[in-house]
């Protein structure tokens, strides 16, 4: 698999990453090699092998149907660049 | 256990300006899970709360916070997948689906892609006394719901809310089975149903805790069967996908709208191009949401920060064990052992309470038919009056069913029976003290039925005449002795009376 400029744009604009055009051609590089790397993985051959989920035998942790957290709206909202209202405030998104 | 027949309804067919065209329907139903606590965190469900009150640090995405599961809610999947007849799946896993807004403060939901926990079920859905729609359940997932935005609040900017941020959400997604607007709308009651029977989603739509996308194409009569046989796509239409739907009056109309702007295409020679749309109630039309089809390339990967899901058929056999009896069953069995119609058994097993209302009505009253009755046209209209649900009824059962033990012995005439419902709706008591206390007691005694009829016949000499020359008059008697009476006259015995006197 190979990554051309238009592809590397259109992940920057997914991640909603800005990137310059002139910085493309040398991220969609980085990312040939990166993927260029990991498909050494597939020399491998895991043919009947089981993915591998976690590294310790351990099952999912569960907890109880039980409300522990929430009255913080002061903490919760403290970082927000605007909240007005106890909401948080971010510019019109309307489709 | 007794189970009903169907036979499949016909599926709707739109004429159009050149041929006539058939519609395939599939739904993906979200369904909130009942549950006091978010899917991944302690934070409260409840809805209405102030503002971003229910969020713990892990829904607003703070760093470093990590998910656990809310093991109660991957129950309540577990149970609306047995509760569908469906697989359920013992390996299930977490995938992160990105994309951005800004009710999503993560950037990716928490979904199960490719290990659902519920593989494939099926619903029977309901089309009216022995029709019904078998509709194929493909999976259910679990996954959490996002934040809401409130754009009217002011001019230039958008407020968030993270109380929904992170509830669970079951998304219930059925086959292309569903073949008209009117049996969309009836899979959602039947769903709906269900689920409130279960007790895994209160159904309420209004709140948005039940809210459908819904994907229509249409196709030719005759290639929705080929598909059928093949289970190939390629004999469908190109379909197009309705967002968040929660109502089932403008889930048809969206459905009818889209199938016809579709066929225009078609038949224009153009192609329906596959894309997300809106639907506009006040417009009645559908619309693209264009803003939506980059962000579908949601780069979907296996959550890092959750292990698989890995539930023990034990537990499944537990969940089972403790399922309520589901819909069918229930209608199947007031057919079977109470000998209702189809219709009365379906209107009495809508809800659960009222199902359950009717059975100890039936079983206090002896009288399953009358019961029946009784709760659907005399107590259903009277709360319908007063706008109250069954919860809310201030006839018990037992008093209903009182009511109906008095009618059986033959104690109170049917009309008086009403009044009676009325005294004890509006004052409360026992009806058969009621009866007794306030002298609403039927007279069988033909003695003292006669004497009231002799005293209307001697009363009225010019009406006796008329009566003998026009036997039809004798219903005029009739009423006045029950009049006389007021009306605790049994009427058998008033009819025979006074046809046998003027008769000599």
């Amino acid at each position: 698999m190979s990554i051309d400029t238009e592809t590397a744009a259109r992940v920057a604009k997914l991640a909603r990453i800005k990137v310059e055009d002139s910085a493309l051609p040398a991220l969609a590089e980085e990312f040939n090699t990166i993927l260029g790397f990991i498909e050494e993985l597939n020399e491998v051959d895991v043919e009947g092998v089981e993915p591998m989920t976690s590294v310790t035998p351990m099952r999912l942790k569960r907890r109880a149907d039980v409300v522990t957290e929430g009255d913080q709206q002061d903490k919760i909202l403290a970082n927000a660049p605007d909240a007005r209202e106890g909401f948080f405030a971010v510019p019109k998104v309307v489709e | 256990m007794l189970d009903l027949t169907y036979t499949a309804p016909a599926p709707k067919v739109i004429a159009g300006a050149k041929e006539d065209w058939e519609l395939v329907i599939g739904m993906e139903v979200h369904a909130q899970v009942s549950s006091n606590a978010k899917l991944f965190s302690g934070a409260s469900t409840r809805f209405g709360a102030e503002p971003n009150s229910n969020v713990a640090f892990v829904d607003a995405a703070m760093p470093g916070m990590l998910p656990v599961i809310n093991e109660f809610c991957v129950e309540q999947a577990v149970r609306t997948g047995l509760g569908l007849k469906a697989q359920i799946n013992l390996f299930s896993a977490f995938d992160r689906k990105n994309y951005f807004y800004p009710d999503l403060p993560q950037g990716y939901q928490i979904s199960q892609l490719y290990h659902p926990i519920v593989g494939e079920g099926e619903i029977l859905v309901d089309m009216g006394p022995g029709v019904g729609r078998k509709v194929r359940i493909e999976r259910i997932h679990l996954e959490q719901d996002a934040g809401k935005s409130v754009h009217d609040m002011d001019p230039n900017m958008s407020f968030v809310d993270l109380n929904r941020t992170g509830v669970a959400l079951m998304e219930i997604v059925s086959r292309p089975d569903i073949r008209g607007p009117e049996e969309a709308a009836a899979y959602i009651v039947k769903l709906r149903q269900i689920l409130r029977y279960l007790g895994t989603c209160d159904g309420n739509m209004q709140n948005g805790n039940l809210r459908a996308d819904v994907n229509v194409s249409v196709c030719r009569p005759g290639d929705y069967e080929k598909y059928q046989e093949t289970q190939d796509f390629s004999h469908l239409g190109t379909r197009c996908e309705i967002k968040n739907m929660n109502s089932m009056r403008f889930i048809q109309q969206a459905i009818d709208y889209e199938a016809r702007r579709q066929i225009a295409i078609l038949e224009d020679g153009g192609t329906v191009d596959q894309e997300t749309r809106l639907y506009d109630p006040d417009k009645g039309e559908t619309r693209s949401m264009r803003s939506k089809e980059e962000a579908h390339d949601y780069r979907y990967f296996p959550c890092p920060d959750l292990l698989p899901l890995e539930i023990e058929q034990a537990w499944v056999d537990d969940i089972a064990a403790s399922l309520p009896e589901l819909p069918d069953a229930k209608k199947a069995r007031f057919v079977g052992d109470y000998g209702l119609s189809e219709y009365d058994a379906s209107v009495l097993t809508a809800e659960v309470e009222s199902a359950d209302y009717f059975e100890k009505v039936a079983a206090v009253g002896e009288d399953g038919k009358l019961a029946a009755n009784w709760v659907i046209n005399e107590l259903f209209g009277r709360l319908k009056k007063d706008d109250r649900e069954i919860t809310e009824s201030p006839v018990s059962p037992e008093q209903l069913g009182g009511i109906i033990k008095l009618i059986k012995a033959g104690d109170i005439s049917g009309k008086i029976a009403k009044e009676l419902f009325e005294i004890v709706y509006t004052e409360g008591g026992d009806p058969a003290q009621i009866v007794e206390a306030r002298g609403m007691k039927q007279v069988t005694d033909t003695g003292a039925i006669e004497a009231a009829v002799d005293e209307v016949i001697a009363a009225n000499p010019a009406q006796v005449e008329k009566a003998k020359q026009n036997p039809k008059l004798a219903g005029w008697f009739v009423g006045q002795v029950m009049k006389a009476t007021g009306g605790k006259a049994n009427p058998k015995a008033v009819n025979e009376l006074v046809a046998k006197k003027l008769a000599q």
